[in-house]
């Protein structure tokens, strides 16, 4: 299976209005151009926080959203463009496990039809007592023994676990090539979650399955997944076999998760350079690579903008204050209005301040925090009549890279723009 | 049916029967929970409303057998007319009427209509509104603003209009008897089912069940069928119950008016009543009285049935019936004898005085 520029785009609902004059709202890109070749029998990860789109991407792997653009090969079909009826007939070798057991059974349904379904939409059982042969069968395979008494059983009746391993028991029964597990243990309790992924690694032997385990768990995933793959604001940053990455995460946001993990030895003290701010806005994502505004090791060609140089400020008024705040906002109120991908900031300072304040301030900034790593995107500062004039460097899109066993979508790794001594520093 | 081709384990036999029973089972016991679980005032209301209806539907159903006349009979089986405006007493326990009908007969079939009337019109409505609540709230986009614009338009009529409209409308068509009557309350219901269905749907189809069941490759119709409906209908009975007692008075209304059953087709309440209004004034009471406590005790009936049904299904204002635990007081002297022997062997008493206290 393999995924080739896959796009997923939500449209935002625009008013009515603007819909009426035909201009297009607001786009949230939950997926942006995703290439990931999937071989069969392996476990793919699919890890970031949320929002990253990992979720979208497996649902999209399935066909239950539909990609923008971009291809899912599956054998010879393409199941971005294959149409709904087709498609169903497919489903039965793609599945998926739910986040939520509690709630991805029909709670008026007993287990026998609600596990034996599958088999009855694709035609795959010839009678009842089939079916329930079948169906015996699946629930011993999940661990629901003795079975005969959890057929007549309705979901309230059954613990966290247990239906999770219904669940499980409904995706297996059609005999899948894939499962898509999303979060599968994140809702049960600690005690259960070990006991499900145990049984989903029987499975995958028995039954020789290829999963796709999206997760936000790296514990879960280091144990779990033959292969990773980092996703940031519908993006894979970093895409290889488990260990390395876990050894050697070579993408600053890896590094930032790696960092964030819990260590439960009161003992040792991990640096840890958790990534500023938050995760931004997907409808209007960061220029070039999407996590520069949050990354502690960004150079020039990251994708600096105007909008970054409004979130510098903003930092610096968090740090120093309300009347810092009162005095300096009126000055840089331009870059309130500043526009997606402005890689000149212009900035004009209304008619009772003195431009030289603007310039002062701008100095004033700089030393005050000369390594954030904003100043190394700003190639100059220019005094105009009234107006400060900041030019960025020309950011570009950092593309999934080759890097030792893995692939890697980080300017810091790309040979033709690593800066001298990069590797020192990264 | 294939059972016999499968060499059978002990149990296999009545693998039908055993699940034909857990349905049933299911089943019962779902019908017999409001009546377990209810208490107090919703109690009282649920178990007297049953029993009015109960009384009712009996009258209605064994009409034949409880008249002692037919409802457009005016004269006894030698040929005799009735006569006019005969006091309650003698062959007829409740009098005579205007026209010469037996009153107490005219009361009895009465009921027999209303209840023919109302299922029909529950049937009708419930199924058509059901269907397209369903629909309109699975398929949304212009589907559903059509359908709601529909129903929105219905809504906006008052209901007696609405089906005096219908009923005028169809008369020409149907004729003017029951199916008539009960098309039209039809129409009355119908965006009642419609919202509440729609939006039990539009809620119930973000379920992470319903894109499982999108996953394994089922169909719409299937999803709409198997996984939304039974979880959309849950409300559905109480505003059933609700809408049946409103709709004895929709027919009632309109017989009184004479847009309903034509005095020929059945018997009807609404359309005694209205021949009895002019008889009040020269003090005959029991052409009107009978009728009407007919009407009252059915739609009281309905009424009690569907709040106390209301009561202890709706989670908005159900309260639970609440157990005072008495905690079996400890007989010091016992206590300290067990303390000393180190064994608990004299509490076994209190384990089934707490067991009384059954908290739900």
């Amino acid at each position: 299976m393999e995924m080739r520029d896959l796009e997923v785009h939500f449209d935002l609902r625009s008013s009515a209005l603007a819909r009426l004059l035909g201009s297009a709202g607001e786009t949230v890109k939950a997926v942006d151009g995703v290439n990931v070749l999937l071989r069969r029998g392996e476990v793919l990860g699919l890890v970031g926080e949320s929002g990253s789109g990992k979720t979208t991407l497996g649902r999209a792997l399935l066909g239950l959203v539909r990609p923008t653009s971009g291809q899912i090969r599956y054998g010879a079909d393409d199941l971005a463009s294959l149409p709904q009826r087709r498609l169903r007939v497919l489903r039965r070798r793609l599945q998926m496990v739910f986040q939520d057991p509690h709630a991805a059974l029909n709670p008026t349904m007993d287990l026998r039809t609600a596990i034996g379904h599958p088999l009855r939409i694709h035609g795959l059982v010839s009678s009842r007592a089939e079916a329930r042969d079948r169906v015996i069968d699946a629930l011993e395979r999940v661990g629901l023994t003795p079975a005969h008494q959890f057929l007549d059983k309705l979901p309230a009746e059954l613990s966290g676990g247990q239906k999770q391993r219904a669940v499980i028991a409904r995706a297996i029964i059609c005999g899948p090539e894939l499962l898509v597990a999303d979060e599968p243990i994140s809702m049960l309790d600690m005690s259960v979650r070990a006991k499900i992924l145990e049984l989903m690694l029987d499975l995958k032997r028995e039954l020789d399955l290829t999963y796709v385990y999206i997760t936000h768990d790296l514990a879960t995933a280091k144990f779990f997944c033959d292969r990773v793959a980092i996703m940031y604001l519908g993006r894979v940053v970093e895409l290889g076999p488990t260990e390395e990455i876990f050894a050697d995460p070579k993408h600053p946001y890896t590094r930032a998760l790696l960092g964030a993990v819990p260590d439960p030895d009161p003992e040792r003290r991990v640096p840890r350079d958790l990534p500023r701010g938050e995760i931004p806005d997907a409808a209007a994502p960061p220029h070039g690579c999407s996590f520069h505004p949050r990354c502690p090791l960004a150079f020039e060609p990251c994708g600096w903008e105007a909008r970054d140089l409004r979130a510098m400020f903003e930092r610096r008024w968090t740090r120093l204050g309300e009347d810092v705040f009162a005095n300096e906002q009126p000055l840089v109120a331009a870059l309130d209005d500043v526009k997606v991908g402005d890689g000149t900031a212009r900035i004009r300072v209304p008619s009772n301040r003195q431009v030289s304040e603007l310039a002062g301030l701008m100095e004033e900034a700089q030393a005050e925090t000369p390594d954030d790593p904003l100043w190394r995107g700003v190639v100059g500062v220019e005094t105009d009549d009234d107006t400060v004039v900041v030019r960025f460097h020309e950011g570009s899109d950092p593309g999934l890279l080759r890097s030792g066993g893995v692939d890697v979508a980080c300017h810091l790794h790309d040979p033709r723009l690593r800066p001298e001594g990069a590797e020192r520093r990264g | 049916m294939a059972t016999a081709a499968v060499p059978p384990p002990s149990d296999m036999g009545d693998v039908g029967g055993g699940r034909g029973r857990t349905r049933l089972r299911r089943f019962l016991s779902g019908i017999a929970r409001p009546y377990r679980n209810s208490h107090g005032v919703g109690r009282f209301m649920l178990i007297s409303g049953t029993v009015l209806v109960c009384l009712m539907l009996v009258m209605a159903v064994f009409s034949p057998l409880i008249a002692p006349y037919g409802f457009s009979q005016v004269a006894d089986a030698t040929g005799e007319r009735f006569g006019n405006h005969l006091e309650p007493g003698g062959d007829h326990w409740f009098g005579t009427s205007t026209q010469g009908f037996d009153v107490f007969s005219r009361v009895v079939w009465g009921a027999r209509t209303a209840v023919t009337v109302v299922l029909l019109a529950l049937a009708f409505s419930l199924f058509i509104g059901v269907l397209l609540g369903l629909l309109a709230g699975f398929i949304g986009r212009w589907v559903d603003r059509v359908l709601v614009m529909i129903m929105d338009s219905l809504y906006a009529l008052p209901a007696l209009l609405l089906a005096i409209v219908v009923a005028f409308l169809l008369a020409e068509h149907v004729g003017g008897g029951t199916a008539t009557a009960a098309l039209a309350i039809t129409a009355v219901y119908i965006p009642q089912y419609f919202r509440v269905v729609r939006a039990a749907t539009i809620s119930a189809k973000e379920q992470t069940y319903v894109e499982a069941a999108r996953a394994m490759g089922a169909r719409p119709i299937t999803i709409m069928l198997r996984y939304l409906l039974s979880n959309v209908v849950q409300s559905v009975p109480v505003i059933a119950t609700l809408n049946a007692a409103d709709a004895i008075l929709t027919l009632a209304g309109l017989g009184f008016l004479g847009y309903g059953i034509q005095p020929t087709e059945a018997s009807e309440w609404g359309y005694d009543l209205q021949r009895a209004v002019a008889d009040a004034g020269t003090g005959i009471w029991w052409t009107g009285l009978f009728p009407g406590l007919a009407i009252v005790l059915l739609v009281m009936g309905l009424t009690l049935m569907g709040e106390g049904l209301n009561e202890t299904m709706n989670p908005a204002i159900r309260v639970r019936r609440l157990v005072s635990i008495t905690m079996p007081s400890i007989d010091r002297a016992t206590a300290r004898r067990d303390d000393a022997a180190g064994g608990t062997a004299g509490t076994t008493g209190s384990v089934d005085d707490l067991r009384k206290g059954d908290v739900r």
